[in-house]
């Protein structure tokens, strides 16, 4: 352990707000990154579901149509 | 002799093996952080010179480094894919430069917070810094030039083409500090001789190293799987796929 006590941890040998800036930026960039690729995912799968939906309902339509 | 291979060009299988390789990578990536953040930020020895300001190599090495091996790989792929007009390759293309654009960024970032206790600035004009933007405003470019055509064929041909006109930089970013008197230092790893860091602070920075590798691994596994379901949705597998979602 390179230091003695949790405050002495924070306190970085007093670099502590360049080290947490930097891993703070990069944790959040990180977790910006995730997020981006989670939404887009889920938002191309809803695409092609609501697509499917659509087109069932147009082709109910059809029928009903039809047979009136 | 290239038969097995075959099968994997194919969108369909090429979207299961990644779904299949990701958790692996997942299960690699997760204690490999907590271990090399840990170890990095509280049992590595302080520098003798720098003191605890040392502890942003931890992020800052490896981003730097793992930003060129996601360009690395994408220049290998827009290679395959402008050859032998793969499609697929073209579309790792695409999912790797977010990922490595986001190392870039932490890359510089973590560098100017590093600079400004040691250096006196958060930022100067010196060959490695300027270059590594440019590494920036390159994967910048690829992602928009990307997102340009809403033809995605002919979008990631003109991916695939500014990738390896951009692959330029990477010799130049890894030998700017050889070839310009830089006020970056020289590298401590990836060097002929012994690296030049004490061993009790270079396991936790290979670890690290390891786990943003890993990472790379599953982000790029994961937005490769994204960009396949958006190209193939109106094939038959995407719908059966989304069908059975739907239902469970």
């Amino acid at each position: 352990m390179a230091f003695t006590s949790f405050s002495d941890f924070i306190a970085m040998g007093g670099y502590s707000f360049y080290v947490w800036l930097a891993y703070g930026v990069s944790i959040v960039s990180v977790i910006a990154l995730i997020t981006h690729s989670v939404l887009t995912r889920k938002k191309i799968l809803k695409q092609v579901e609501q697509r499917l939906q659509r087109e069932k309902r147009i082709k109910a339509a059809n029928n009903r149509e039809h047979s009136l | 002799m290239w038969k097995w291979l075959h099968p994997y060009a194919k969108a369909e299988h090429s979207y299961a093996l990644a779904g299949k390789l990701m958790p692996w990578f997942l299960v690699l990536t997760i204690p490999s952080f907590i271990i090399g953040i840990v170890w990095g930020l509280a049992f590595a020895p302080a520098d003798y010179q720098q003191g605890d300001s040392f502890r942003i190599i931890y992020i800052h090495v490896p981003a730097a480094m793992m930003a060129m091996a996601a360009y690395s790989t994408m220049a290998i792929a827009a290679f395959i894919g402008l050859v032998w007009q793969l499609r697929l390759a073209e579309m790792a293309v695409a999912a790797a430069a977010p990922v490595g654009a986001i190392y870039t960024f932490i890359a510089l970032f973590t560098g100017a917070a590093w600079g400004k206790p040691m250096w006196g600035a958060w930022w100067v004009w010196d060959a490695r810094l300027t270059s590594e933007l440019i590494l920036l405003f390159v994967y910048m470019g690829i992602i928009a030039l990307y997102n340009a055509f809403s033809d995605k064929v002919l979008a990631g041909r003109a991916a695939s083409i500014l990738t390896l006109v951009g692959v330029i930089n990477l010799p130049i970013i890894h030998f700017s500090v050889v070839w310009w008197n830089t006020l970056h230092q020289g590298a401590t790893i990836t060097k002929f001789e012994q690296p030049s860091i004490a061993t009790e602070m270079l396991i936790p920075l290979l670890i690290m190293i390891f786990s943003f590798a890993t990472f790379l691994g599953v982000m790029i596994l994961y937005r490769f799987r994204s960009e396949l379901l958006q190209r193939e949705q109106h094939r038959a597998w995407v719908i059966k796929l989304v069908q059975i979602k739907g239902r469970g």
